[in-house]
Order: structure tokens, then C-alpha cells, then sequence
């Protein structure tokens, strides 16, 4: 019974152990991003299974990715009117529809070589780190910056991807914004929208 | 025909008081917001967007994918033949915006690649010093001028635009050397050498080579959004506020302020 309560008592800690470091990254910006761009290129190669790849890409992302910052930003200045339940509730829906296009949009490339150039601290809360996705027979190089959030420099987190100088929340929010502004500013029509996509 | 034109952008203008007088130049479109451009009419420009994307997925799209069959030194050269003409209608608008450096770069480019490059169809300027800046629009000069984008709408098959991109797009047709050489087969520039069909030809092929260069891309944006026309908005007018800027800093061009105020710790 002892012995059983003790591999248990190891068992539980080594799992603790490998979730709490699995994605831990440096705390220097450049390096964070030179991580989580290393372990996604090892994660996107053809042999592996999409519903490997999509597990994966979506543990990167709740480790690496501050997506309830992002979906605050995306909501722009309709978050101040809504309630706290309706808060919770895009929280939850963001989040969902987040790892959704987070992995749709990684698992399109597979094998992505990406050299991270240069980092570029901007102020006390922001990093911009620039990298290039190098060039293969059907598309040109492609540069990426990274927004990343020191606020805390022991944990960053990633905020944006800025490709080729158009940033993806930039877009995410204006598209929201679109859906609400056509809708007399009703967010219940964010919030079907949001629905549609993550059931489809 | 060409008063009509005028008098008729003229009036576009007005109505959609692109004027912009409180605009203060350049250094506030850099950091300015790209929803700031706001709908001239929205209904129509969504019917055309559909009709556009109809257009694409009939037409445009297969024609990209059978471009992408044709090998990479075909694509590669055209590609650069392409890019090397559009450096004529470039060199005046570098001149316009006051970049003297960057027009005897583009200058340099032209000369080279037309000789040295077999017409364009080679890149030995990016290697000799002279690399590519990317292309010049008189709708790029207006914005460095300080001139606000005005309204924003779609256009058939011509896509999105603004009310001065549109107006930078009319002009290219008046100030673009290369139509000239064609269409008005100018005898001062290249007496007989080129026909219409040159300019129309060319101008096709860098549709296609575009489209081809970004199937991925545009599935990508279809497959990933919920309202594609607002993602399209948001994308082309981002891509023209960097054109502007003519920076290829990331640092200086994205705007900060909304970003301070999301605090989730």
C-alpha cells in the first residue's frame, strides 16, 4: 500500500514537473520566441499526426500566448459596457475560437524555418522580436514580429504576430468591430458569430 | 473623355471630403489607425466584394494555379520583369515624396536589371548595392503629402481602395511612363516599339503572378475568418499606412496607444 502511495506520489510529481516546465521559456524575449518557434518547427513535420500537431500547437499556445489580453484587445471599447457575465462569457468563447484559427493557421505550414533576428524593446510592458520564415518553392520569405508582453520579464507572453507589417489583432478587432457596429452594437451577435465558427 | 474623368473625380472628392483639413501630415497617417477609414457605402462594396470574390474563384484563382505549375526561373524572371517596369512609374513618385536617394537606387535598379538583366528578367542590381524598395504609387505620394485616405470602398474587379488611392490610381494611368510608352505609343519615348496590348499584357501578368504568390495566403484569411470583407478592410489599409511610411521598421510603424491600456495581470 506504501509503495503504491509512493509511485503514485512520484508519478504525480514528475507529470507536475513536465506540465509546469513543458513550455516554461526563457524570459528573454528574443530566446522565448527562438523556443516556441524551435519546438513548433518540431511539432509541424509531416510525419506527425494533425491530431498530434493540433494537441500540440494548442498546449504552445496557453503557455505562450496571453489570449485573454488579446481578446480584451480585440473587443476594443465594447468591453467596458459589458456585464460580468458576458465578460465570462467572451472570455471563455475567445479563448476556443483563438486556438481554433491559432492552429489552423499553424498547421498550413509544415517544417517552417524561422530565424529570429532581432529584438526590440519598445517599453517596460512591450518586446517587438523580428524573425523570417524563409522562403520555400511556393511562397517568398515572409517576415514576423512578435509583440511580447514583459510586463512580468519572468513570464512573457505573446500578444500579436505582425506579418509583413499587418498586425493579426489589428485585424481580429476591426473584424470584430465590424460585426458589432452592423449588428446596432449588439456583442450577442459577436457571440453567435464566435459560436458558428468554433461548431463548424 | 478626360475632362469627364477629372470633373467627375473631382466631385468624388468633394462629396467625400477627402480633403482631411485638420490632417497633419505624414507623421500622424504613420502611427494613425487603420479603422479610421470609414465606409463611403458599405452595401455596395459588399456586393462588390462578392462579386470579386465570385470573379477569383472562377477566373483569377485557377489562372494563378496553373501559373504556379510553369518552373521557378519562369515565374522568378517574369516576376522580376514585372517589378522592373513598375520602377518607371516609381522614379517620379520617389522624386515627388522627395526621396532623392531612393530614386537614383530605383534609377540604378532600372538601368541595370533592363541591361544587364536581360529586360528585367534577372536581379544583378540587388547584388551590385541597388536593392529593391518596394514600388511607389502616386497614391503613396498623396499619403506622404499628408493627405488622409478619405473613405474607404471596393471596386469591381479592381478590389479595395480609398478615396485617394483611387485618385493616386488615376493618376498612375496619366504619370505612369511605362503606359505612355504603350498606349499613347509616345514617339518621343519608344516610336512604335510597344502596342496597347503591352500595357494591358503587363498589367495582367502581375495580377496573376501576385495572386499566385499568395494562395496560401488568401485560403489562410478565408479559412480563418468570420467577417472576410472587414479582415480584407483591415489588411489592405494597414498595407497602404506602411507603404506611406515607407518604413520597413516594424518598431515605427504600429501604433501603441491602444495596446497600453490592456492590463490582465
Amino acid at each position: 500500500m506504501k509503495r503504491n502511495f509512493f509511485i503514485f506520489c512520484a508519478k504525480f510529481l514528475l507529470l507536475f514537473l513536465f506540465f509546469n516546465n513543458a513550455f516554461a521559456g526563457s524570459s528573454d524575449p528574443r530566446q522565448f520566441i527562438q523556443e516556441i518557434v524551435d519546438e513548433a518547427k518540431k511539432i509541424l513535420v509531416n510525419s506527425n499526426s494533425d491530431k498530434y500537431k493540433s494537441d500540440k500547437l494548442t498546449e504552445i499556445a496557453l503557455a505562450t500566448v496571453d489570449i485573454k489580453g488579446v481578446g480584451y484587445y480585440t473587443l476594443g471599447s465594447y468591453r467596458k459596457d459589458l456585464t460580468k457575465e458576458q465578460k465570462k462569457e467572451y472570455t471563455i468563447l475567445f479563448e476556443k475560437y483563438f486556438l481554433k484559427t491559432f492552429v489552423s493557421r499553424l498547421t498550413d505550414y509544415s517544417e517552417p524555418k524561422i530565424d529570429v533576428v532581432s529584438a526590440v524593446k519598445k517599453n517596460e510592458k512591450y518586446t517587438i522580436v523580428s524573425s523570417i520564415l524563409l522562403a520555400t518553392n511556393k511562397r517568398a520569405e515572409v517576415k514576423i514580429d512578435w509583440r511580447v508582453y514583459t510586463k512580468d520579464p519572468d513570464k512573457p507572453l505573446i500578444r500579436d504576430l505582425i506579418i509583413e507589417g499587418l498586425s493579426l489583432a489589428r485585424t481580429q478587432k476591426e473584424e470584430f468591430s465590424s460585426i458589432i457596429e452592423s449588428n446596432d452594437g449588439d456583442i450577442n451577435a459577436l457571440f453567435s458569430k464566435l459560436k458558428e465558427f468554433i461548431n463548424s | 473623355m478626360k475632362r469627364l474623368i477629372t470633373a467627375a473625380v473631382t466631385v468624388f472628392l468633394l462629396w467625400a471630403n477627402v480633403a482631411y483639413a485638420g490632417s497633419t501630415g505624414s507623421e500622424k497617417l504613420k502611427k494613425s489607425s487603420s479603422s479610421s477609414a470609414n465606409e463611403c457605402f458599405e452595401g455596395f462594396s459588399r456586393a462588390m466584394f462578392s462579386f470579386n470574390q465570385a470573379v477569383d474563384t472562377t477566373i483569377f484563382e485557377p489562372i494563378a494555379k496553373g501559373y504556379r505549375v510553369l518552373p521557378m526561373v519562369i515565374r522568378n524572371g517574369s516576376s522580376n520583369v514585372m517589378n522592373n517596369i513598375s520602377h518607371l512609374l516609381s522614379i517620379p513618385n520617389n522624386i515627388l515624396q522627395g526621396d532623392f536617394a531612393g530614386a537614383g537606387n530605383t534609377v540604378a535598379r532600372f538601368a541595370i536589371n533592363t541591361t544587364v538583366g536581360i529586360l528585367g528578367f534577372f536581379d544583378p542590381a540587388e547584388k551590385m548595392g541597388f536593392p529593391d524598395k518596394g514600388k511607389e504609387d502616386y497614391g503613396q505620394t498623396l499619403g506622404v503629402w499628408g493627405t488622409g485616405s478619405g473613405c474607404y470602398f471596393v471596386l469591381p474587379i479592381l478590389g479595395p481602395t480609398t478615396v485617394r488611392d483611387f485618385t493616386g490610381t488615376v493618376a498612375n494611368l496619366w504619370g505612369d511612363p511605362w503606359y505612355h510608352m504603350t498606349t499613347a505609343s509616345d514617339p518621343m519615348i519608344a516610336d512604335g516599339m510597344f502596342e496597347d496590348s503591352d500595357y494591358w499584357i503587363s498589367r495582367g501578368t502581375s495580377s496573376v503572378d501576385f495572386r499566385a504568390k499568395n494562395i496560401e495566403s488568401f485560403d489562410n484569411i478565408e479559412k480563418n475568418s468570420i467577417d472576410l470583407y472587414a479582415s480584407i478592410k483591415s489588411f489592405y489599409l494597414q498595407n497602404r499606412n506602411k507603404k506611406i511610411s515607407n518604413s520597413d521598421t516594424i518598431v515605427e510603424t504600429q501604433d501603441e496607444s491602444d495596446w497600453e491600456e490592456i492590463d490582465t495581470n
